[in-house]
């Protein structure tokens, strides 16, 4: 029998970004709201403290803020006919832990979707007719519009301090800027970070071809900075352990430099670590949950009764917590039924490297959103009909660190190991920047989540199982990128350059890392029958259950997630506060 | 030298060590180059550094590696990254010791890996990592097969094969054929990622002794502070490397 403890208003799983931006808001509308974390409690200082922070073996390669696969993982296969099996070791994608989530060890690329994505499916069928989508691809409307979102995004900029050039305010094209990016209210909140020599070199040569470079817009601060909440950033420093880390200095948004200690001030508002969610608890009412069970770090089991539950754990682990609670229908990608676990994607990545033996790049000289950025091949500049799939990237050349374990990139041609790899790394080191691609991926009917018919986690509970493979459409788009891509390279005249990017029968590889920009599964929309989640986030089978992250995404977007999913909560938010708390009930 | 860093309140954290100034003419960079910051381990030292670090190595009582274990390591460390040319090889930069120590901890034992059943260590290899052994467990079953297949193919452990034949046994090894049994198929890309992690890691690791690998390639370290070297472009960085623990080089 769990040990019950005493009720909260609202309870909240996960104090990552969206924890913790929904635990402010409603602490601020009044709410007695407590907050539970499964992995530890973390703050600057100690725990991101120089100089221990600076070790790229500890935290940059054995994942020492990352989620364990001992203690929480799931399970892959390519196919529905192939046997799942444990990610044991990470690789592919690095889900976060602990308080801040993975918001203390992203790069800080903040990008808002464009209109066109967040519609995606009303775009091409009046675009291109609904032919033009092949057979399985399962995209969908968000249900929310861009202009909706537009005060969310900006309020989640101005919270962190976005340094960047804006590249359309109020409908007016700016110099600079990214001219295809959606109308925005006002201007980033800081200038951009100053460029690096590989980022000057790829706005010449961009510039020159006819495109339209602008800097990323970037989580590291380029100067001071003050917050709705009274939180402080200082400037950020270069110092090359970005990703992967949490930021020595202030400069990085995370919620421990945007939110966290602004929140503990609340006396309504508290938060426990080392308590792991096992499941929703459904009410007797059949329509709405009474709370949620955890196992506390002494493995006793709590049930901690709540009017009001807010998922806010990373996306794939909020879809393990509702197939688990039996909150909505799981999917079934056969019958082509049930929404839970439909529709998970990932994002389709390609680079190119060029190698100059005489430049001097000083690549440890790097912050995680410093790069130069074309988007003249977004989604909303590209003719789908005659290009023959559906999607979009981004173009950027970056430099984020120059750590010698996972950032040793050396020319075709040096040996991988021996005499001479020992002289390649000396001669290449520092001699090369790269030009990548970010884009899209599409959702299909057989690429989602259900539960592990196998394998159980250390509470004995069927593991998330991830069906998923690359697609034809998706191995299209990115080929389609490296053909813009090798031209700009070889413009720009390198000793020599090497490309990676997805060929035709590419197939997913879970030992690579590729990005944490797992969406989908819990997708929001207007259609019960396609969509877990109403346009406010709120489950359709429990009205007060809602789902923060890109849990939601219907397919992703070509740009990083944490700035929709930023703008999302706030969203969400905006819809508790201000509709939801005064008569609480489904939302439409 | 010492100067500490005022410009803003938010930057507290990397004061203790001097940062090269945009305005720095090339005597001055020319005289921080030479290792003159510091405890200096300069060009000049360096083969002195390389023999006492040789004598640190031979002195060292390995705490995981049996005697015939502890021999393979050292022989294909040697291959891996020989010490001759430029530069540290393996052995000089103390990559056995990190290889040690590690494999004595929480990276061998699996701590942070998910080691439950079943297993199907056949699995596609893009399913990753599968074979039901730890690290620590996968090193010496591997490390004995090998010594086996040498002796059988050659008359020797893999240690005691002159270099040509242990290059040829690697090569062997990374494509797969002879292929070792399943639970063991990724012995070589683990050891060789590890040996890079030693060559690379901070010296606190027990590796890249006196940060010889990091000055190899033109690596700072810890340094930490690099703002204003944002927009000086094309510009050879002129400082030495800083560890965790502070040492400069």
């Amino acid at each position: 029998m769990a040990r019950r403890e005493r009720k909260a208003d609202a309870v909240i799983v996960g104090l990552g970004w969206t924890g913790s931006i929904l635990a402010m808001e409603l602490a601020q509308a009044g709410l007695d709201v407590l907050a539970l974390e499964r992995g530890p409690d973390r703050s600057t200082v100690p725990d991101f403290a120089y100089p221990k922070m600076l070790d790229e073996l500890t935290y940059g390669v054995r994942y020492g803020l990352m989620s364990r696969p001992r203690d929480s993982t799931l399970t892959i296969r390519r196919t529905r006919d192939e046997t799942a099996l444990p990610y044991r070791v990470l690789g592919s994608f690095l889900p976060g832990e602990g308080v801040g989530g993975a918001g203390v060890h992203w790069n800080g690329h903040t990008w808002r979707a464009m209109p066109e994505e967040l519609r995606l499916r009303s775009y091409v069928a009046e675009r291109f007719g609904e032919s033009v989508i092949p057979d399985g691809m399962t995209i969908q409307d968000w249900g929310v519009s861009y202009d909706e979102l537009e005060p969310h995004y900006d309020r989640f900029e101005y919270l962190c301090g976005i340094s960047g050039q804006a590249g359309n305010v109020g409908g007016v094209i700016q110099p600079g800027g990214n001219p295809f990016e959606g109308r925005r209210a006002r201007p980033y909140p800081l200038p951009p970070l100053p460029p690096t020599l590989n980022c000057m070199m790829f706005e010449k040569t961009a510039r020159e071809a006819g495109y339209h470079p602008f800097p990323m817009p970037s989580a590291n601060a380029s100067g001071a900075w003050v917050n709705e909440y009274g939180m402080q950033l200082g400037p950020c420093n270069f110092c090359g352990f970005c990703e992967r880390f949490g930021c020595i200095n202030y400069s990085k948004a995370s919620p421990q430099t945007c939110v966290l200690d602004a929140l503990k001030r609340k006396p309504n508002f508290r938060y426990r670590v080392k308590c792991d969610v096992l499941r929703v608890e459904k009410a007797r009412d059949g329509r709405s949950a009474a709370g949620v069970t955890y196992v506390d770090e002494r493995g006793e089991e709590v049930f901690q009764p709540a009017d009001l539950v807010i998922l806010a754990a990373y996306a794939y682990h909020n879809v393990h917590l509702l197939l688990l609670s039996g909150i909505g229908a799981p999917y079934d990608p056969v019958a082509g039924t049930g929404v839970v676990g439909r529709n998970y994607a990932y994002q389709m990545n390609g680079s190119t490297t060029l190698f100059f033996k005489d430049r001097h790049f000083n690549p440890f000289v790097g912050a995680g959103s410093n790069a130069m950025v074309i988007d003249d091949f977004a989604i909303n500049r590209i003719d789908f009909a005659r290009e023959g799939f559906i999607g979009g990237s981004y173009i950027s050349s970056g430099q984020f660190n120059g750590q010698p374990i996972r950032s040793m990139v050396l020319p075709s041609g040096v040996p991988g190991w021996g005499a001479g790899w020992k002289k390649g790394v000396k001669d290449w080191y520092g001699r090369s920047m790269s030009i990548g691609s970010h884009g899209s991926n599409m959702s299909y009917r057989d690429c989602y989540l259900d539960l592990d018919p196998t394998y159980v986690d250390r509470y004995g509970r069927p593991m998330l199982r991830m069906t998923f493979d690359w697609k034809r459409n998706d191995i299209r788009m990115t080929q389609f990128m490296r053909s813009k891509i090798e031209p700009l390279a070889k413009g720009m005249q390198p000793t020599s350059w090497r490309s990676g990017f997805k060929g035709d029968g590419a197939r997913y590889d879970v030992r690579p890392y590729q990005t944490t920009h797992n969406v989908g599964g819990a997708v929001m929309g207007t259609d019960p029958r396609t969509s877990t989640l109403n346009r406010y986030l709120q489950c359709w089978d429990a009205h007060n259950v809602f789902v923060m992250g890109a849990s939601a995404f219907p397919q992703n977007i070509q740009y990083n997630p944490t700035g929709t999913v930023g703008a999302l909560a706030y969203w969400a938010a905006k819809a508790l506060r201000e509709d939801y708390l005064r008569f609480p009930r489904p939302l439409t | 030298m010492t100067r500490s860093v005022t410009d803003g309140a938010h930057r507290p954290l990397t004061t203790w060590f001097d940062r090269p100034s945009p305005l720095a003419g090339p005597d001055r960079r020319a005289f921080m180059k030479a290792g003159a910051l510091g405890v200096a381990i300069g060009p000049a030292s360096a083969g002195a550094l390389a023999q006492t670090s040789r004598a640190e190595l031979d002195s060292y009582q390995p705490i995981f590696f049996a005697a015939a274990e502890w021999a393979f390591i050292l022989a294909a460390c040697a291959r891996l990254i020989p010490s001759e040319g430029e530069g540290p090889g393996a052995l000089e930069a103390h990559v056995p010791i990190f290889l040690d120590r590690d494999l004595a901890g929480p990276y061998g034992r699996g701590e942070d890996w998910h080691m439950g059943g079943p297993h199907d260590p056949n699995a596609p290899e893009a399913l990753g990592f599968q074979s039901p052994l730890t690290p620590a467990q996968l090193f010496r079953a591997s490390i004995a097969e090998v010594d086996a297949m040498c002796a059988r193919a050659f008359g020797s452990p893999f240690a005691g094969l002159d270099a040509a034949r242990q290059e040829t046994t690697l090569k062997f090894l990374e494509a797969g054929k002879p292929g070792l049994r399943p639970e063991l198929r990724d012995f070589f890309s683990m050891l060789w990622r590890n040996v890079r992690e030693g060559y690379f890691s901070d010296p606190r690791h027990g590796g890249n002794r006196g940060m010889m690998a990091w000055r190899h390639i033109g690596f700072p370290g810890a340094r930490g502070a690099f703002r204003e070297w944002a927009d000086q472009h094309d510009r050879e960085y002129p400082l030495g490397p800083v560890s965790i623990a502070g040492e400069r080089s």
